[in-house]
């Protein structure tokens, strides 16, 4: 049996992980990060990415480490995008409102069906799944065991990276129904005051 | 207090004619039907069905008088519409042999569809208020382009056949017609003309539809470059692209693609 390298000491572990963090073109989930570490306790890594954490998280950096997609990455700072955007040269790309509400269904119905999408939106979707699915926002988790068998959609990695998420537990809480509807009961209500006003002091009519 | 906060970026304000409204602005009926009943400040526990679905049907004529397609989905509202509307005017005993299901206010399920799909519209919002990878936040691998579809091919349409042939047309309209047929040896093959696109397309992003036919131009030499485009398009080793209406069309190399990403893959499973 092949002996355990002896590991280095705290300060060199935060170096590696530095280097990798900086190297990689995904995020580096804290599994994969052991598998490449061998040498190294899981709590020692952990521990060590969080101090990094902190230490970018200070003022005067351009760059931070973000927790997204289940593992972390470096990000630049979002007060510097104009800036990049400059060098890059790419349009700030934007996702159209049918898109954004076909993805917001999926995200947080999933598994749903192409069936099931139509039916919340009330429009055919079949254009919009083709779309989000080009652009790995979705993938397609298998068939739903009903008649038919129609095909079940979910998110992507790509997705909570794409979001800036850690995972789908991060999304956003959806607003509870009633929530909303007094958002329409409140359009009533704005009126009744008004009209109370012009009456004086009968506030009770 | 401004009721309509939601759709002030998306609708005429209030002194022009409600029939100004950007139709095609609404993602479908539930869209439109959201709309109404808060323009209409009612409570969507209680919509008056009877003026709510005059008014949608008013839209459905504004749009055909502007010749929009109405796609299907917003004549399904219109006639759930209408069908809810001459059950509210039933006498409830009717019924009485019914499920209890049948007890339920007939407007019940669309209001649950409403607030339903609103629930997502909001989530939709919030989701777009994300700080956003390739709009905000920049990593490493800068993703963005190509999960946007915003590739310079892709951000422009692919060209229609009849816009293909219609440059072809004119093409051939600037070589005289030969008077009198001649018999000879088949100077050009179509995979000659292949091999000679390919050559030119090499290493570039793309090149201009006329810059293909650049030799002196036959009637034949027209024709079989045509051919060869349509067969390298049928091979999918060439797109066909067109920034606007009757504008230049452009011929894009598809293998570079297909290379890079090989590419990619190597480099990424070597060790």
């Amino acid at each position: 049996m092949r002996q355990r390298r002896k590991p280095l000491p705290g300060q060199h572990l935060k170096s590696i992980l530095e280097s990798l963090l900086f190297i990689s073109d995904v995020p580096l989930t804290i599994d994969r990060l052991c598998v490449i570490l061998e040498e190294y306790e899981r709590r020692d890594i952990q521990q060590a990415v969080d101090l990094l954490r902190e230490e970018f998280a200070g003022e005067g950096r351009g760059i931070y480490l973000a927790e997204v997609a289940g593992g972390y990455q470096f990000r630049s700072r979002p007060e510097n995008a104009d800036f990049i955007r400059r060098m890059v040269r790419g349009k700030a790309f934007k996702f159209s409102r049918s898109a954004l509400e076909t993805l917001a269904m999926i995200a947080y119905r999933q598994p749903i069906t192409r069936t099931e999408v139509e039916y919340l939106r009330g429009v055919d979707s079949g254009g919009v799944l083709k779309t989000l699915l080009e652009k790995k926002m979705i993938r397609i988790l298998g068939k739903k065991d009903i008649p038919g068998k129609p095909l079940i959609y979910g998110t992507t990695r790509e997705f909570l990276e794409v979001f800036n998420l850690p995972d789908l537990a991060s999304l956003p809480t959806l607003k509870d129904i009633h929530e909303l509807a007094d958002q329409y009961a409140d359009i009533e209500q704005t009126e009744l005051p008004l009209e109370v006003s012009s009456d004086g002091n009968d506030a009770e009519q | 207090m401004q009721p309509n906060t939601l759709h002030d970026n998306l609708f005429t304000d209030n002194y022009r004619s409600a029939y100004t409204i950007r139709i095609e602005s609404f993602e479908g009926p539930l869209d439109l039907l959201l709309y109404l009943i808060k323009k209409n400040e009612v409570d969507i526990y209680n919509i008056p069905i009877a003026s709510v679905t005059r008014q949608y049907l008013e839209y459905l004529d504004v749009m055909k008088e502007l010749n929009l397609d109405i796609a299907g989905e917003f004549l399904v509202m219109a006639s759930t519409l209408i069908q809810i509307k001459s059950r509210m005017l039933l006498p409830l005993v009717a019924q009485e042999d019914d499920a209890d299901a049948e007890e339920e206010d007939p407007r019940a399920e669309l209001v649950r569809r409403l607030l339903e799909y609103q629930r997502y519209k909001d989530a939709a919002d919030s989701l777009a208020g994300c700080e956003m990878l390739g709009r905000e936040l920049f990593a490493r691998k800068f993703v963005s382009p190509e999960i946007a579809g915003l590739k310079p091919d892709d951000a422009l349409p692919e060209v229609e056949l009849f816009d293909l042939i219609q440059a072809f047309r004119s093409l051939l309209a600037t070589v005289p017609e030969d008077t009198f047929h001649e018999v000879g040896a088949e100077g050009l093959t179509i995979a000659d003309r292949i091999n000679e696109i390919l050559d030119l397309l090499q290493g570039k992003e793309s090149v201009v539809f006329e810059r293909l036919f650049t030799a002196p131009l036959t009637r034949e030499y027209i024709i079989v470059t045509f051919l060869a485009i349509l067969e390298l398009c049928k091979l999918k080793m060439v797109k066909l692209l067109q920034a606007s209406t009757f504008g230049a069309i452009w011929i894009v190399p598809m293998l570079l693609e297909s290379d890079a990403s090989e590419e990619e893959a190597v480099a990424r499973s070597a060790p």
